[in-house]
């Protein structure tokens, strides 16, 4: 019983390891990690949005969490996860990065710090009212479309 | 046989004279339009409800949207169509036009010189728009910035480049009846701002092999003209989002799942956020209709 029990879980850990394996080493590095950066900024978006949209109630104290989130998620240096060499010229479909972003006259740099400074008038304000948190949501909107508009590939 | 052959061809000459004759570009009757003045402050509303600014701003132009330089190239089966200069510059604009040259272009697709516009400009979806919007429309876009930039030429290769041959099409595709039925005001108001001025159809609807678009799949998704990729469709059957979750979509661009518009659907958002709320609410009324 006891070796059973060994080999059940050893098999269950060669399994497990084996998955985490393929999770880590598959895919590009650089482009998991701002896919994971995008994700962050959706999942705290999705909060405040849902304020918005009024599906739930607008509350200060969560809307200052999620805003102050988006407000250092901006903030961060991804300059080693933009790596040139990344776009969907390069890695297909793994990614939807188009190669302009590292070109000469690319505004990509220029448009997340539009995206820094609006996402830190969001944070000062979301937990003064819905009207205001929506009023600044607005913003952050903008600067992800003014990107997602000029640099990004359509999704299919 | 030679009598017979000048026969021929003289009747081919005459069928052939008739058919440019009867499908000639037209402007429209000047006395409709002479009675009416615009409000510019309304026409601001159908400039954005109409979403002139996506294709008439300059490629990548960030600034005012309300400078309309042209030079944005549109690459179709066709060939490759540049927006054209429509700002109030006298030479390179449209700033000598009257009010009925104006209501020529928008609504019958017909120049002030009397040629036929490709459809690439939307008016198979404009000449659907009241007189009284098309005046208020044109009393805005004249208070916009001038912009001393030439037009670029149109790279269309034969046959299409013949203007002549939009006769005919206009024939089948351009006309004013409206594609879905609308019952109540708001229906109306939506109908109204999608198949008469925000031209959704365009791209959201596909088109048939002379370019026409398939009403009996309205908004079901269409090939992106680019050749890349699809764009999607907005009717139930493919889109399941809320009516709240498609106005605020076209007020911020974010999605149910807070991804962000990209690509032409940005600069329609950009459009969109500046209608009033209601406007928004009225498509989204329409879209969750369609069926």
């Amino acid at each position: 019983m006891t070796k059973f029990i060994l080999a059940s879980v050893s098999l269950a850990a060669l399994v497990l390891g084996t998955t985490v394996w393929a999770g880590g080493h598959g895919g590009n590095p650089a482009v998991k990690a701002r896919q994971a950066h995008m994700q962050l900024y959706s999942f705290n978006l999705g909060a405040l949005g849902a304020m918005a949209k009024g599906d739930v109630e607008y509350d200060a104290e969560a809307a200052m969490a999620a805003a102050s989130n988006i407000a250092a998620l901006a903030a961060f240096n991804q300059a080693a996860y933009w790596l040139p060499g990344t776009s969907n010229a390069e890695l297909g479909k793994e990614t939807r990065a188009l190669p302009k972003i590292w070109e000469a006259g690319s505004t990509a740099g220029q448009i997340n710090e539009e995206l820094a400074t609006a996402s830190a008038q969001l944070a000062a304000v979301a937990g003064d009212g819905k009207a205001e948190m929506a009023a600044g949501l607005g913003g952050v909107g903008k600067a992800c479309g003014d990107c997602h508009k000029a640099y990004r590939a359509p999704a299919n | 046989m030679l009598r017979l052959l000048t026969l021929l061809f003289c009747v081919g000459l005459v069928v052939a004279g008739s058919v440019l004759w009867f499908t000639r570009a037209e402007p429209v009757a000047p006395e409709r339009f002479t009675a009416l003045s615009g409000d510019v402050v309304h026409g601001e509303q159908v400039f954005y409800a109409g979403g002139c600014a996506s294709c008439h701003q300059a490629e990548g132009q960030t600034d005012d949207p309300t400078r309309l330089p042209g030079g944005q190239r549109f690459v179709t089966q066709f060939g490759t169509f540049v927006a054209p200069n429509i700002s109030p510059d006298p030479i390179f604009g449209i700033g000598e036009w009257s009010l009925t040259d104006f209501a020529s272009a928008v609504l019958n697709g017909t120049s002030p010189e009397g040629r036929h516009y490709f459809p690439a400009f939307p008016y198979t979806t404009y000449t659907r728009m009241t007189d009284q919007d098309v005046a208020d429309l044109w009393a805005f876009m004249q208070t916009l910035p001038s912009a001393d930039v030439e037009s670029q030429p149109h790279d269309v290769g034969f046959p299409f480049n013949i203007r002549a041959s939009l006769g005919p099409w206009k024939k089948l595709f351009l006309n004013t009846d409206w594609v879905q039925p609308a019952t109540t005001p708001e229906a109306e108001r939506g109908r109204y701002l999608v198949e008469a001025l925000g031209h959704c159809s365009e791209c959201h609807t596909p088109r048939n092999l002379l370019g026409g678009l398939q009403t009996a799949n309205w908004m079901s998704g269409a090939p992106n003209p680019s050749g890349k990729g699809r764009i999607p469709g907005v009717t139930p059957a493919h889109l399941d989002w809320s009516p709240e979750d498609i106005a605020y979509y076209l007020e911020t661009g974010f999605t149910p799942d807070f991804d962000s518009a990209g690509g032409e659907m940005a600069n329609v958002i950009e459009n969109m956020s500046k209608l009033p709320p209601e406007d928004r609410a009225a498509i989204a009324a329409y879209v969750k209709a369609l069926n």
